[in-house]
């Protein structure tokens, strides 16, 4: 039942994400990565950090996505054209560098089987992970507002020299 | 908790990484390359959830959090630029962005 899961939300990450490379149109790429974000979000609830995938929902899918799809919009952007390939030698090259790269992964899932597996109950739990945010990484959760003030001063500064 | 090993999680990371940076080096569109981008610091958060699920750390997963955080930042200063970028020149093509100045 959980590699079930596992293989579902997994294979969702990955197709998705080769949606993003291939498609044309920015917006449909946008949509994908939430695709991604949403399988990302299952995985993370798999592996217990259930405070994280609530994050993921609330901080990715909810404002990063949001901003990503409204400047997309804002900005009217058409899908790009087919460009010339320069050097089409290089696409070939590309197949077996991808095949071994494949079986490298293959290889290493393979021997690293036995692993530690941990028991008891997960530890991602809000209140565990908000008890260690405000203890120990009191300092770093409190440079974090500076950034994030940062950020949006940067962000308004930039779009009113326009 | 999990019967997964903990090499298939990894190697979905690994696999959402390498696209991910397919993605910025094949594209010249600046938004999609910065979708490019999103993809593989959730890739990399993904590993930091992994390893902090196995080894029942749960450092990984404030990490997790903090780059959370300052990829809402980037995503925020890197969209305003792009806006910037598309009112100058009208494209998005990063090939065509190459002089500090108009």
């Amino acid at each position: 039942m959980e590699r079930a899961l596992f293989l579902i939300f997994a294979l969702t990450a990955i197709v998705a994400a080769f949606n993003i490379l291939l498609r044309r149109h920015p917006l449909h790429s946008a949509l994908a990565l939430l695709v991604v974000l949403g399988a990302l979000t299952g995985l993370y609830i798999l592996l217990g950090a259930y405070f994280l995938a609530m994050m993921q929902v609330v901080i990715y899918a909810g404002a990063v996505l949001v901003l990503f799809l409204f400047v997309i919009m804002l900005l009217n952007i058409r899908a790009e054209e087919a460009r010339l390939e320069r050097r089409p030698f290089f696409r070939w090259l590309a197949v077996p560098f991808a095949l071994l790269l494949g079986a490298e992964t293959f290889y290493l899932v393979r021997t690293f089987e036995e692993n530690p597996s941990p028991s008891g109950t997960s530890i991602g739990v809000t209140e565990a992970v908000g008890r260690e945010l405000f203890t120990t990484y009191l300092l770093p959760f409190e440079v974090t507002s500076i950034v994030l003030l940062i950020a949006i001063l940067g962000a308004v500064v930039l779009a009113r020299r326009g | 908790m999990t019967t997964i090993p903990i090499s298939w999680y990894l190697a979905v990371a690994a696999a959402l990484f390498t696209i991910g940076a397919v993605t910025v080096f094949v594209k010249r569109n600046a938004i999609v390359m910065l979708l490019g981008i999103e993809v593989m610091l959730n890739a990399a958060n993904l590993t930091a959830v992994t390893f902090s699920s196995y080894f029942r750390e749960l450092g990984g997963q404030i990490l997790v959090f903090f780059v959370m955080v300052v990829a809402a930042a980037e995503a925020a200063v890197g969209l305003a630029i792009i806006v910037l970028l598309f009112r100058h020149r009208e494209t998005l093509n990063v090939d065509e962005a190459q002089l500090l100045k108009l």
